[in-house]
């Protein structure tokens, strides 16, 4: 695994991803500057992570979307390289046209910082091979746009094509209004590129990977993309 | 003389905050009339905020020093040694007046300050915790103001990217027109790698650096310096707008010039901006300072002198740099995206000029500027004594249950999720205990030692007795850390207190800060960063004395943490400590009798302190399961707390018997713990207390879903959970008074 995480001003969870994939992996990941034009040599994952890029001021992820390393981006995608964008990274990816829609204020208005859970909607893909679909895993969400919305027609196409990943649940995997915590359309949480190589989610596996910190069920998550990887 | 200055006049000195004879003062000082802008500079320079004119001469009492003390008060904030090599940097300060009058950027611009203090020094923030008071919640303006502050703070900190980790939330009516936002942060740093504002060498550069100045915040260190009155939503324009944007791209890249070895001195620009950061660090280095305005990055056409000397613009530092390296910190603040500025140098003739223009603005003695600042010893009255409660004569109109029901569902005991998850309180991946438990703790880098880290203070106990009160402060934070297992190392105070120039307040004062020295003594717990603030009044009503106590602790093994939730059925539950049944000021009194009246509890330093080595001695023998210290409701609150973490139940028995049972249940007795243990261990725990010569009794067993108590019908833990849970969402609702 070659992994490039990309560093924009204002991102600050750069560190939790780069210590969980060097937990999860042994190796350690480069950090990539947002003004550089190029992925690192050999990148075989871009990770986008969370934060505030430019401080979410204009809209999450709009300024971010537009600076020169997303071109380098947008074509490692264009090939089939994978590419992991959480939280703000999500938000990054929607608006430089990575993933459909977009995330907007959570429904209740307010940032949210608790543990959720997910359930893995299918385990066929690089992100989620180590978990078996319908898990409900535990994984802390920590944004205040997270409340994801797409026109009706682009809704039922991630439906139909089965791209959606993840979703917000109740502790026995059904799907409840309560347990949607960001008012979420059909209480997805995450989404797929279509040819499944980008993905993008709010909640933050990054953040249960330690066992020391807390539950790991963010980890299988890492441990997919290694096996993916060291497939191919 | 400048051009279009105004006149120098008897109001407009007032309007300054400037007493007549400090004005004299001054005068005599410099040897004529000032100028327009060296009025402004001195008004800054010495309003209490920034001078601590009144309440210096009492903090000299506090102690200090201890070995592993790097850095005590008068710094950006204090540094103790944790150890490997490693230095623990830490402050708290107050943002209550802007608070009130702009809830989200008031709270909002505490943490961005706070934030700074500890990133100056050369640390990076690992942490940030809160001390809040409000007003009563049926109070028209205090939902709102609840809304907005814990808005602001989460806005500010999750933006930024540090855990807030802890902190406390109280209401009362006495904060009706004052409310208290107290910030702290905790921030990690090589200890042969930190910051100091101290300038040496004649010539350097002194270079602007971060946000551009603009017009916020003029006049924001004298707003926080003068009671309130009908008029002060006129004041919002003195409050600072905070971007965290910004203030994370000041930390990478002063982080990164300092790590490339380029900075001689820094002062972060806060209360009265380049005001006091040029006049501090050349006052420490016994050097000058000449500032040259026209070179000032701004974000506002034609501001004046006055205007960019007073502007309290957030995200701004001042350095001193070493000559040879000013390309490469310019290169690094450009990648960031940031200020660069050179605005002045070091002179050898130790005065502070301030040109702009072509005219000398201001020409002042720099050390003097600081150094006579007038200082005063204000009248105090000594407290008076309140009589103590008889136990016995203080009955229980309601069932033990319902007691407990009211205590865990009231404002101030009620759980503060709602709070706290508006917070980021994971992001770094090091948060070992999240807020709700005694206190927080994270790892420091990958282990395996921790911080710990807490505030606490109890204001009404304050208001009965400053110093039982000041010393409860002191002792609750020590026994909150020791509760999770840590050494606690030290301390630092916020002191918010009314308007001192009534007898009265000053008394409170003074009382508290004796009560917080002798304890930070006793217990080997130095006060080593902190802030004063004071005219908390509104209308010549003050504040409850609150003086919040910030304390940090290490661990030097993460594994053998403590945590307050029961871990299993079945295990032994101990008391440690004494129990006489105190009602005097305790929230037993305040939420069922509605009576805040009597002594508070007095604070035992000695046994405190044999109480807590013992506790943490356990701890760290791997003998205890769960632990919690006892406080407000005392011991079934306690215990509550104990089983709505984990959803186990308990079964006790009455560990007093000459008492009425609401006074040995609900009690605020200090010096106390609530501990379990597995079975096995119990005569190892014994033979110890024994040995230690401490108060342990067997209190109950773990065990079922629900409390059991002697002569009461059984409490179901999950209807405990929803009571606990439900009072602060409903009340922000809108769904209840309160």
């Amino acid at each position: 695994m070659k992994a490039a995480i990309l560093v924009f001003p204002g991102i600050n969870r750069e560190r939790d991803m780069a210590r969980a994939l060097k937990l999860v992996s042994g190796k350690e990941p480069v950090m990539a500057w947002h003004a550089d034009s190029k992925l690192p040599k050999g990148t075989d994952l871009v990770v986008i992570p969370g934060g505030f890029s430019y401080g979410d001021y204009l809209r999450c992820g709009a300024i971010a979307a537009r600076a020169s390393i997303m071109n380098a981006v947008r074509a490692h995608a264009a090939k089939g390289g994978l590419v992991l964008a959480v939280c703000n990274g999500f938000q990054i990816a929607c608006e430089a046209g990575l993933l459909p829609g977009v995330l907007m204020r959570n429904a209740q208005l307010k940032f949210l910082c608790k543990e959720v859970h997910l359930r893995i909607e299918r385990s066929d893909t690089p992100f989620t091979q180590r978990y078996n679909a319908g898990d409900v895993i535990r994984v802390p969400v920590a944004h205040g746009e997270g409340n994801y919305v797409a026109d009706a027609e682009t809704i039922a196409r991630l439906e139909g094509e089965n791209r959606v990943a993840l979703r917000y649940t109740a502790p026995d995997g059904k799907l409840d209004p309560a347990f949607n915590y960001n008012g979420s359309t059909n209480s997805i949480a995450g989404i797929l590129s279509e040819k499944l190589n980008v993905l993008g989610l709010m909640p933050h596996p990054e953040n249960h990977v330690d066992p020391i910190v807390g539950p790991t069920d963010g980890r299988r998550l890492f441990e997919s993309l290694i096996e993916t990887l060291e497939a191919a | 003389m400048i051009p279009n200055e105004p006149k120098i006049t008897p109001a407009l000195v007032a309007e300054h905050g400037l007493k007549p004879d400090e004005y004299d003062r001054f005068r005599e000082l410099i040897g004529r009339d000032p100028t327009f802008t060296e009025l402004g500079i001195v008004s800054a320079m010495w309003n209490e905020h920034c001078s601590y004119k009144s309440s210096k001469i009492h903090l000299r009492d506090l102690p200090t020093k201890a070995p592993w003390v790097i850095q005590g008060p008068g710094e950006n904030a204090g540094v103790i040694d944790i150890g490997d090599g490693l230095a623990c940097v830490f402050k708290m300060e107050s943002h209550n007046h802007p608070s009130f009058i702009e809830p989200y950027q008031g709270a909002a611009t505490g943490v961005g300050g706070i934030l700074r203090d500890v990133f100056t020094m050369g640390a990076r923030p690992i942490a940030c915790l809160n001390s809040l008071r409000f007003g009563d919640p049926k109070h028209p303006r205090t939902r709102s103001l609840v809304s907005g502050v814990v808005a602001g703070i989460g806005g500010y900190g999750n933006s930024f990217g540090v855990p807030t980790v802890g902190g406390s939330v109280g209401f009362h009516s006495r904060y009706d027109g004052n409310i208290l936002v107290n910030a702290m942060a905790v921030g990690l740093a090589e200890n042969d790698k930190i910051f100091y504002a101290k300038a040496t060498g004649v010539g350097r550069p002194v270079v602007y650096l971060g946000s551009k100045t603009g017009r916020d915040g003029i006049h924001g260190a004298t707003m926080a310096s003068a009671e309130f009155d009908d008029a002060s939503d006129e004041k919002r324009p003195t409050v600072q707008v905070g971007d965290p944007f910004a203030e994370k791209l000041l930390l990478e890249a002063s982080l990164e010039i300092m790590h490339a070895g380029c900075v001689i001195a820094i002062q972060d620009m806060g209360a009265a901006g380049l005001t006091c950061s040029a006049v501090e660090m050349g006052a420490k280095g016994d050097l000058g300072v000449t500032l040259d305005l026209d070179a000032i990055p701004t974000r506002e056409a034609a501001m004046t002198a006055y205007e960019m000397m007073l502007s309290e613009s957030q995200e701004r530092m001042l350095m001193v740099l070493k000559p040879e390296k000013e390309k490469e910190a310019e290169a690094i603040f450009k990648k960031w995206g940031l200020d660069f500025a050179i605005v002045g140098q070091t002179t050898n003739n130790s005065r502070f000029i301030v040109r702009y223009r072509g005219d000398v603005m201001a020409d002042l003695p720099i050390k003097e500027l600081g150094d006579k600042a007038p200082e005063y010893n204000r009248p105090f009255a000594e407290p008076k004594k309140l009589p103590i409660l008889d136990p016995a004569k203080i009955l229980c109109p309601i069932s033990i249950e319902a007691a407990l029901e009211k205590l865990i569902g009231s404002p101030d005991l009620s759980s503060k999720r709602w709070v706290w998850e508006q917070y980021d309180h994971i992001i770094l991946n090091d948060t070992l205990q999240r807020p709700g438990g005694d206190a927080a703790v994270v790892r420091i880098k990958d282990g395996p030692k921790a911080l710990a880290m807490t505030t606490d203070v109890t204001p009404r106990y304050c208001e009965a007795d400053p110093f039982e009160g000041g010393k409860q402060a002191v002792a609750e934070a020590w026994r909150n850390l020791t509760a999770v297992g840590a050494r606690p190392l030290a301390i630092t105070d916020n002191l918010n207190f009314g308007n001192p120039e009534r007898p009265e307040i000053m008394g409170q004062f003074v009382y508290c800060v004796r009560g917080i020295s002798e304890a930070c003594k006793t217990l080997d717990f130095p006060v080593v960063s902190g802030n004063v603030s004071l005219y908390n009044e509104t209308n010549g009503r003050g504040i409850l004395p609150t003086p919040t106590i910030g304390g940090v602790g290490v661990l030097d093994d993460l594994s053998k943490m403590a945590s307050l939730a029961f871990k299993a059925e079945g295990e032994v539950i101990f008391l440690l400590g004494e129990t006489t049944g105190w009602l005097g000021q305790s929230a037993f009194l305040a939420t069922v009798l509605d009576r805040e009246d009597g002594a508070p509890p007095p604070v035992d330093l000695a046994t405190e302190k044999k109480n807590g080595d013992f506790m943490r001695e356990l701890i760290q023998n791997g003998l205890v399961t769960a632990a919690h210290d006892i406080s407000d409701g005392g011991l079934l609150v306690a215990v509550a707390e104990m089983a709505m973490a984990s959803n186990i139940g308990a079964k006790l028995q009455m560990p007093a018997s000459n008492l009425p049972a609401h006074a040995v249940w609900f009690g605020e007795d200090q010096a106390r713990y609530v501990l379990t243990a597995d079975s096995s261990n119990l005569p190892k725990i014994e033979a110890a207390a024994v040995k230690a010569s401490v108060t342990l009794l067997r209190l109950g067993t773990t065990g079922s879903h629900q409390l059991t108590l002697p002569g009461e019908n059984p409490i179901l833990v999950s209807r405990l959970c929803m009571i606990h849970e439900s009072w602060l969402p409903t009340y922000m609702a809108g769904n209840s008074a309160g």
